[in-house]
């Protein structure tokens, strides 16, 4: 294989910040937020990246959907070592409702316009956490998948992708074209270098519109509320790890 | 007659009515009926896709079937595989199926969503299903995005509360938020958090089955072999009580000390992300936003800080006990009870208070 890999990278809050709901339940509050990239899209990025230093594939492209600040996510991508950028715009009350069902219709039309011989996406998306487009994206093109990848190598024609599953791991092999989304296990994500963010600022991103593609971005979905889980009652200290065991034992634990 | 009667059979009327009137339509499949809240709803009519491994059914697919029970209308399971007659036979006798559709073939091995995929649709475009959904497994998150985009439907991804045939309730932002979600689709698919809800009972249930044709092999993709961690512990996600280890632990060797106390309360053995990555214990053994979701009735987290993706997955356990030397670790502001100590002190000393 030498051809085109196409890599989703979603711009989301950054995982380490406590969100806050709405007080209006509209939603969760993203104004002010740090963002960053999708950490399941980093390593995305990383493998495709790696599959281009040996010399396996020829070109990476990095595609965001989302409002003019996805650009910064595609910029991080470009810094990591993929070659162009494809901003979808996307934006307002288009971008509230916009769910896998639209982003893998873009992916997939994208796949077919770059002659993609490979996708590569994050298994999910910590916002979220729908663990849906590559599927959907494999399905939209009558490609075949391997989700939950913690090991990919390119054989000829073929894949073959080591997958995490319930009881353990499990190996499939599947033909090219082919839809790969990466679990955290695949690889260890680079840091972008000062010189690869200055070379990034070079690298081009084209912005196109979902109607471009021909992709209806219209969703049948409808987010009625949003919500605080329910909060734990405050717990207890106890001083020794016999108080521990009388505690359970009286509370019918054990 | 009073006026309570009057109104109790004034649905029933309009009932048999539109009942009337729909057998014309019945092969459009589009039974309308009034239902008690007096709202004009489709008739439900639920596929549960089994998850098996040709000999045992999967437990998830039990709590999928009691999700699916809910919907209100009838439950049917279809079960694929390379040798289905064990697993259609339990499934036949799990309460709330009424049918069970039974596709087997060669090229089921390994269940590969490409292979299962056409199948499904075929059977759909048979049976004309109001709802599809399977458990929220590596099984069921595999597969059933990949239907949902072939009906061009969007799907709802690890649901833990039905408040009406179209509308659920699924958590985001690693379980941080919870969004209630109206899904206008002609077909609902989705995916079943298997902890949210009981498990069907195995026994009672009296299905039909029925044989569906297999659909012709795609051949895209092919399954070659699997490692499964073997264990004869009880497994992590419906174990009643579970010991998970953190970085706390230091190596591989020390999970023995979990091991042993796990032993004792005949509990399952899971880890942080930590754990895994430091190469402790395999990754199926990961609790979290991007492992395995347990709410068992007792969750002791030993050398665990409790990060917002670790709690993600264990949050909703019924009792949370903390072990952990720092005192400022987020896991003791969810914790029932929390122990400051050194594991390498504490857990030894638990396992012989166990012993007692
Ligand atoms: C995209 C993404 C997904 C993730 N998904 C998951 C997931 O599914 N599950 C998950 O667990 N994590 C997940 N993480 C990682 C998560 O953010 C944390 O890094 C991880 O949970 C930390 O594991 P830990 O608590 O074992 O380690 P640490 O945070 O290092 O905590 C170790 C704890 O052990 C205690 N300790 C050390 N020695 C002792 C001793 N002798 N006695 C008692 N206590 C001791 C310390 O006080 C400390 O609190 C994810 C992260 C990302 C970015």
């Amino acid at each position: 294989m030498s051809g085109r890999v196409l890599v989703g990278v979603k711009r989301v809050i950054d995982y380490a910040v406590k969100i806050r709901v709405k007080p209006d339940n509209s939603g969760v509050v993203t104004d002010g937020v740090k963002h960053s990239m999708n950490p399941f899209c980093e390593i995305a990025v990383e493998e495709a990246v790696k599959l281009k230093e040996k010399k396996l594939i020829k070109e990476v492209v990095a595609v965001s959907c989302g409002p003019q600040q996805a650009q910064e996510t595609i910029r991080t991508a470009l810094a990591m070592g993929a070659d162009r950028g494809i901003h979808v715009e996307v934006s307002g009350k288009d971008y509230d409702a916009l769910g896998p069902l639209q982003v893998s219709k873009i992916l997939a039309a994208l796949a077919k316009k770059e002659e993609a011989q490979l996708i590569i996406l994050g298994k999910q998306a910590i916002d979220d956490d729908c663990n849906q487009t590559g599927q959907m994206t494999a399905a939209l093109l009558d490609w075949p998948q391997g989700t939950f990848a913690s090991e990919v190598s390119l054989e000829g024609d073929k894949v073959k992708v080591l997958r995490e599953i319930d009881g353990g791991l499990e190996t499939i092999k599947i033909n090219t074209p082919a839809v790969v989304t990466a679990d955290l296990r695949l690889n260890t994500p680079r840091y972008a270098t000062l010189p690869n963010i200055m070379k990034a600022k070079k690298k081009k991103i084209v912005n196109v519109k979902p109607a471009d593609l021909g992709v209806d971005v219209t969703s049948r979905l409808e987010i009625l509320r949003v919500d605080d889980p329910p909060q734990r009652q405050a717990g207890v200290k106890v001083e020794t790890v016999e108080d521990l065991v009388g505690k359970l034992k009286e509370a019918g634990r054990i | 007659m009073s006026f309570k009667t009057a109104v109790l059979l004034l649905p029933l009327l309009f009932t048999s009515l539109i009942i009337g009137l729909s057998i014309i339509n019945l092969s459009a499949c589009n039974i309308y009926i009034r239902v008690g809240t007096g709202f004009l709803q489709r008739f439900q009519s639920t596929l549960v896709v089994a998850e098996h491994n040709n000999d045992k059914l999967t437990p998830i697919t039990l709590n999928a079937i009691t999700a699916a029970s809910k919907l209100g209308g009838e439950v049917s399971c279809l079960v694929a595989g390379t040798d289905c007659a064990k697993v259609v036979e339990q499934i036949s006798k799990v309460q709330g199926v009424k049918k069970v559709l039974v596709a087997q073939h060669d090229s089921y091995k390994g269940s590969l969503p490409e292979e299962l995929t056409p199948l499904i649709l075929a059977t759909q475009k048979q049976f004309s299903f109001t709802h599809i959904c399977a458990g929220a497994s590596a099984f069921g998150k595999n597969l059933l995005p990949r239907v949902a985009a072939k009906l061009d439907v969007a799907p709802v991804s690890d649901i833990i509360e039905i408040k009406s045939p179209d509308t659920f309730v699924r958590t985001i932002y690693a379980g941080n938020a919870l969004s209630t979600v109206k899904c206008n689709e002609s077909v609902k698919v989705f995916t079943v958090r298997g902890t949210s809800f009981e498990a069907a009972s195995t026994e009672g249930g009296n299905a039909t089955s029925e044989n569906v044709a297999p659909s012709s092999p795609t051949g895209i993709s092919e399954w070659l072999e699997q490692s499964l961690t073997k264990s004869d512990r009880p497994e992590l996600t419906s174990a009643k009580v579970v010991v998970s280890g953190g970085r706390g632990l230091k190596s591989g060797e020390n999970f023995k000390l979990l091991y042993d106390l796990a032993d004792k309360l005949n509990a399952a053995v899971g880890a942080s992300r930590a754990a895994v990555d430091a190469g402790f214990v395999p990754n199926d053994m990961q609790v979290g936003q991007t492992g395995k979701i347990v709410a068992p009735e007792l969750y002791i987290a030993v050398g665990i800080s409790g990060a917002i993706q670790h709690l993600a997955g264990m949050k909703d356990s019924k009792t949370i006990v903390a072990i952990n030397k720092d005192p400022e670790a987020p896991i003791f502001q969810v914790a029932d009870y929390g122990l400051v100590a050194d594991l390498f002190k504490a857990v030894p000393e638990m396992t012989e208070a166990l012993s007692k």
